[in-house]
């Protein structure tokens, strides 16, 4: 897109904050211009996430009411749109207790600190060509590095909350999270080789300049990335560390008023945001075919980002609950082995890539190979390890007990429905 | 322009990094003092952004702040009392000694190293050329650290099986476990229909 480099120029939103720059470095010290520019990336990321969450938990709700055939919030503004503000107003006139025997500092950190990550990824995060905060070298892993310090965080709040549940929680949350960070880092490695550098603006540039996008080359390390990174922000089906039935509300149940809105927030927004590393890494960011000459390159990228989220109300509209030790046994049985096996391929593919020094059509028969390498290794492993996945419970026979033959229908003993 | 934000962040993340350590060791709570460690190791990445070594910062959050913290805190939890005031120990003389001891060495070698300054242009990419660093020069070195950490896996999941020895056909048998519950769950129900 021809994007002219003055500043009402807003198909690109870095024209404007450049033009604004230059003229403050003309006329101040430069300190000036570094902390202004600190503090419009500053306002930028807490304007968006607080202008999206507003609109993701109407979204949500809505979106979910449809799924379970109910109306949803449907009073408040025109089809209930304002229900979020109104959600907000209630949750900071709520009192915020503090458990009597919990700790008291710690308790009061923890909501604040978990949305310190959130709000460190949305900075490395391209919305368009040069509109992003900073575009790290290390941007991948970073994004990582940020992911894994929040199991701490909730591990704070579940401890400082001096309850079973809240503890069990926590606990809960660390193993998932523990167990879910290895396939998800395994599946950003496939694209990190493949691409040849970690800096996220870098592997925008890769899936332009081969005019591809990486879901058609990297299916298994996109699936697993989607599998791993919802077990990693705890939504359901992986919400094992909040299951109501369970164990109250998780590492939160103590918490009330505004403390336990951020910790809704952060879901939310860790959700949206996973949505935008969904469309950076495997969707092309802000390139979209050339489409992008049309249409503004943030504007995609937002319709990337939301469709990601969606994916995720949906899951989590349809999807139930996995069991904690099925969910563990699942990435380390499952998604860490055929992840490895994954990047040994794709390593081979660079490997000979840059042997034979051909140019980018090669692309094409490694994403055959991929493909098939993909339906190949989930196929092959299940067979392998003889997992048979989730059988419906088999109607018990009389015969199996008493010799019998008398077919008894519903389920009798062991293995009744919706345990 | 680089000059001022990198010295202001050197001064601020300095002081985080002294004031939490301090935190460490001044914390009756263990669980206070795990938590200021962390923060530590926070303000030492920064740290290390501030020396353009932006691999190794972040190697450090991901490492020391997410994994290694994780591992304290759950030695913490395994901790019996943690949570408690922990009261004046008979080391406390030592463990003054000790570490006087060390930071003075430390002292010592920082003030007496002839530290090279490299001057101050664009910054650099680290993480490629630590990369092939790691697959070329330093593979050796590489190798026998990913050996050591099979080892301790290995040994970690020996420990974990409790010492119990298993002949291999029942290994392999293992492994419908699943349903062994259940069919003896029948069996039993049919020895007491009879």
């Amino acid at each position: 897109m021809m994007v002219l480099a003055r500043w009402w120029d807003l198909r690109s939103l870095a024209n404007p904050v450049h033009a604004l720059l230059d003229w403050l470095r003309d006329r101040f010290p430069d300190w000036v211009a570094y902390v202004v520019s600190g503090l419009i990336g500053a306002a930028a990321i807490g304007l968006f996430l607080g202008v999206a969450m507003l609109l993701l938990i109407w979204v949500e709700r809505r979106v979910i009411a449809r799924i379970q055939i109910r109306q949803g919030p449907n009073r408040t503004g025109p089809a209930g749109i304002l229900q979020p503000v109104a959600d907000a107003i209630k949750l900071m006139q709520k009192e915020a207790l503090t458990p009597f025997a919990g700790d008291k500092w710690v308790f009061w950190l923890a909501p604040v600190l978990l949305f310190v990550p959130t709000v460190l990824t949305m900075g490395v995060m391209p919305f368009g060509e040069g509109m992003v905060v900073a575009d790290l070298n290390v941007g991948v892993l970073f994004i990582v590095a940020v992911g894994s310090t929040v199991p701490l965080v909730i591990f704070m709040a579940g401890w400082a909350s001096n309850n079973k549940y809240s503890l069990l929680g926590a606990m809960r949350t660390i193993a998932m999270v523990l167990s879910y960070e290895l396939p998800a880092v395994i599946s950003l490695l496939s694209v990190v080789v493949l691409v040849g550098s970690m800096q996220l603006g870098e592997i925008i540039r890769f899936q332009r300049e081969h005019f591809v996008w990486n879901v058609f080359l990297l299916p298994l390390p996109f699936l697993i990335y989607v599998t791993a990174s919802l077990a990693e922000i705890g939504r359901s089906p992986y919400d094992i560390a909040e299951a109501e039935s369970e164990i109250v509300a998780g590492y939160h149940t103590e918490y009330s008023g505004m403390k336990f809105g951020l910790f809704y927030a952060v879901e939310l927004a860790n959700a949206l945001i996973l949505g935008g590393i969904f469309a950076i890494l495997f969707f092309g960011g802000w390139w979209t075919f050339g489409l992008d000459r049309i249409i503004p390159g943030w504007l995609l990228f937002l319709v990337k980002m939301l469709l990601g989220y969606w994916l995720f109300v949906w899951a989590r509209g349809t999807v139930p609950r996995l069991r904690i030790d099925q969910a563990l046994k699942f990435s380390w049985q499952f998604l860490i082995p055929i992840g490895l096996l994954n990047v040994l391929l794709v390593a081979l593919e660079v490997a000979i890539w840059a042997e034979t020094d051909a140019p980018g059509v090669i692309l094409l028969p490694f994403a055959v190979v991929n493909w098939l390498g993909a339906a190949g290794l989930v196929v092959g492993y299940v067979r392998l390890l003889r997992l048979e996945g989730v059988q419906a419970p088999r109607p018990v026979l009389l015969t199996d007990q008493i010799g019998i033959v008398t077919r008894v229908t519903g389920p009798v003993g062991a293995g009744a429905a919706g345990d | 322009m680089e000059g001022f934000g990198v010295v202001s962040a050197f001064w601020v993340l300095s002081a985080v990094a002294v004031v939490s350590a301090l935190g460490i060791i001044v914390s009756r709570n263990l669980l206070h003092a795990v938590l200021w460690l962390i923060l530590t190791f926070v303000a030492l990445a920064g740290l290390f952004i501030t020396l353009t070594a932006d691999f190794v910062a972040v190697a450090q959050v991901l490492v020391y702040a997410g994994a290694v913290g994780v591992l304290v805190v759950f030695a913490i939890m395994l901790t019996p009392s943690s949570a408690r005031t922990n009261a004046e120990t008979r080391f406390f003389g030592p463990g003054l000694l000790v570490a006087a001891a060390f930071s003075t060495v430390l002292a010592y070698v920082a003030l007496a190293t002839d530290w090279p300054v490299v001057a101050r242009d664009a910054f650099q990419t680290t993480a490629q050329e630590i990369g092939s660093l790691l697959v070329t020069r330093y593979v050796l070195a590489f190798e026998l650290a990913s050996l050591v950490l099979i080892v301790a896996m290995v040994g970690a999941i020996v420990l974990v099986r409790g010492g119990r020895t298993v002949p291999e056909e029942q290994v392999e048998a293992a492994a419908p476990a699943e349903s062994e519950p259940e069919q003896r769950q029948e069996q039993t129900t049919a020895v007491q229909v009879h």
